[in-house]
């Protein structure tokens, strides 16, 4: 059979939403529309309910009670509420924060704007594995310390950091520990209480749910995290979090959620053995080509591979039948490769030379074939008309070489 | 990204992916951009001796589809240009031909200054065997 295309192999950026999510959201959109906050009538009364039926499917799913989730518009708002909700609560407490140099934007541009507004951040290397050193962690706590916030899995290279391990520490420290989970949550085992997790950020469309919708994991005990509310008005979410809820969306979210804690394993294990063949048949057919991050401490959908001696925009216009990523950003004067890839001390070389593929619960076997064979052909293309590579195989180390940048920089 | 047909036509197209001789007298080389970068741009030249007229000229490079389309279209170009008027194409005209939008303006940039590197390097060997008797600019070009 042939392979439909265009092939989605970008499963970290989005996915699609699960039919059964749709057919569970319909409903709230015409027949049951009412406002979850409207008390006295039977409108409000159904979109409630239907509220609290999801509030308890997504708690199901990390292991939290109901109440201490809180819905946003999205993980980007969850962080924002998280980092700074605490920064502002704990402010008499200390002012120092610590993250790490791999975290998602909406982490690091976030704490980047407390840090004008006179907080102290930490932003913790990462080792070549992608993961930060907990006695590096453990150096950079000091007496200030308020906030750890550290991503559970990173969205490029799928890295999964020792979230149980920081979360034992911040707990003997006393501090709050914030994680950024959205790339694990539905697709490996998290449980906010086994990773003494504080809050977590989680959004529904990386778990076959809708768009606009995510939520911040608040714990209510041991310890009672508090946030200052970054959106005024109605007092909705506990008052952590203003706004008319999402209804639809939420219901979606729950769905979603409810599915991925039932389908967790067996989607775990159909992705892990996709993934190893795309991995195995681009080693066979190449060679020179790199994974990126631990294997071992790894989301089981994702694949980030340098091909060395090729640009990453280049090898995605090869491609251009197949959806994935690359670390590589040929587009604005800088030429800034991923800072990711950057952390994990690989050499630009390569990080421009990287494509991140993400699986999902609709890929199949004979896409991942498609393109394996069709990555093997294009790079081997691309090295045919690479001069990198012409200087590799005369023996020219690439590393020690003097290279002019006449104009540039 | 959207390219241009021009651009996609010399990425799965490329004119004249190759090598030349780098030692040969009448060969220019020039290599310029940086892996770190994400651009590196191999051109050379061979110059008909007596006529001063570029008879070939190949290129590889290392670098996105518009950086692979400049230095396609830019040995296109050199064909049959004598090295003065190579040394006349500028950047801008690359960019008009294959309608690069300003965030890759750089690879016309690049494409340039690998055409005057491959003449200098032509010229700067001429220079040496000319004077090799007189025991100046002996240096190898390595």
């Amino acid at each position: 059979m042939a392979v439909k295309l265009p092939i989605y192999m970008d499963y970290h950026a989005t996915t699609p939403t699960d039919p059964r999510v749709v057919e569970a959201m319909l409903p709230y959109f015409t027949q049951h529309f009412g406002n979850a906050a409207s008390r006295n009538h039977p409108f409000g009364w159904e979109a409630e309910e239907a509220v609290d039926k999801a509030r308890k499917q997504v708690a199901d799913l990390i292991g939290a009670n109901a109440k201490e989730i809180v819905f946003t518009s999205g993980a980007t708002e969850s962080d924002n509420l998280a980092i700074k909700g605490v920064a502002e609560m704990y402010r008499e407490k200390g002012n120092h924060i610590i993250t790490c140099v791999t975290e998602h934007k909406a982490v690091i541009d976030t704490c980047k704007r407390l840090e004008k507004d006179g907080y102290r951040v930490t932003y913790l290397p990462v080792q070549k594995d992608g993961r930060i050193s907990l006695d590096g962690l453990r150096a950079a706590i000091t007496d200030k310390t308020i906030l750890i916030s550290i991503m559970t899995a990173n969205n490029e290279i799928g890295v999964i950091q020792p979230i149980a391990e920081i979360g034992t520490i911040a707990k003997e420290k006393g501090i709050l520990f914030h994680t950024d989970a959205v790339q694990a949550v539905g697709k490996v085992p998290f449980n906010v209480n086994d990773l003494k997790v504080d809050m977590a950020s989680i959004s529904a469309h990386k778990m076959y749910g809708p768009k606009g919708v995510g939520a911040l994991y608040v714990r209510r005990r041991n310890p009672r995290v508090l946030l200052a509310p970054q959106i005024d008005g109605g007092g909705h979410e506990r008052g952590m979090r203003s706004g008319t809820l999402n209804v639809a969306g939420i219901v979606g979210f729950g769905k979603a959620a409810e599915l991925c804690r039932l389908e967790m394993a067996a989607d775990t294990a159909r992705l892990s053995a996709l993934r190893d063949r795309l991995n195995a048949r681009l080693h066979k057919g190449l060679d020179e080509i790199y994974i990126n991050g631990s294997v071992e401490h790894r989301l089981p959908h994702n694949l980030n591979i340098s091909f060395a001696y090729v640009e990453g925009e280049s090898l995605l216009m090869g491609i251009n039948d197949v959806a994935v990523s690359s670390g590589s950003a040929c587009t604005s004067a800088s030429l800034e490769p991923s800072y990711v890839l950057k952390a994990l001390g690989a050499g630009d070389d390569l990080a421009h030379s990287s494509i991140r593929f993400g699986l999902g619960r609709w890929s199949t076997e004979e896409e991942v074939d498609y393109v394996a064979d069709k990555l093997t052909s294009v790079v081997t293309r691309l090295r045919e008309m690479s001069p990198l590579y012409e200087l590799a195989k005369e023996g020219v180390d690439l590393s020690t070489m003097q290279w002019q940048t006449e104009g540039q920089h | 990204m959207a390219y241009s047909n021009k651009v996609i036509d010399h990425y799965e197209n490329p004119r004249n992916v190759g090598s030349l001789p780098k030692e040969d007298p009448n060969v220019g080389t020039g290599l310029v951009g940086a892996p770190e970068c994400g651009d590196v741009m191999k051109l050379q030249v061979k110059v008909n001796p007596s006529t001063g007229v570029i008879d070939d000229a190949k290129f590889k490079t290392f670098g996105c589809g518009s950086a692979i389309a400049s230095s396609s279209l830019a040995t296109e170009w050199l064909k049959g240009k004598t090295v003065d008027e190579a040394l006349a194409i500028k950047n801008t005209d690359i960019v008009t031909e294959l309608s690069l939008p300003p965030v890759k303006i750089h690879c016309s940039v690049l494409a340039e200054d690998a055409i005057k590197a491959a003449i200098a390097d032509y010229k700067k060997k001429q220079d040496t065997s000319v004077g090799k008797s007189a025991d100046t600019h002996a240096q190898p070009t390595a």
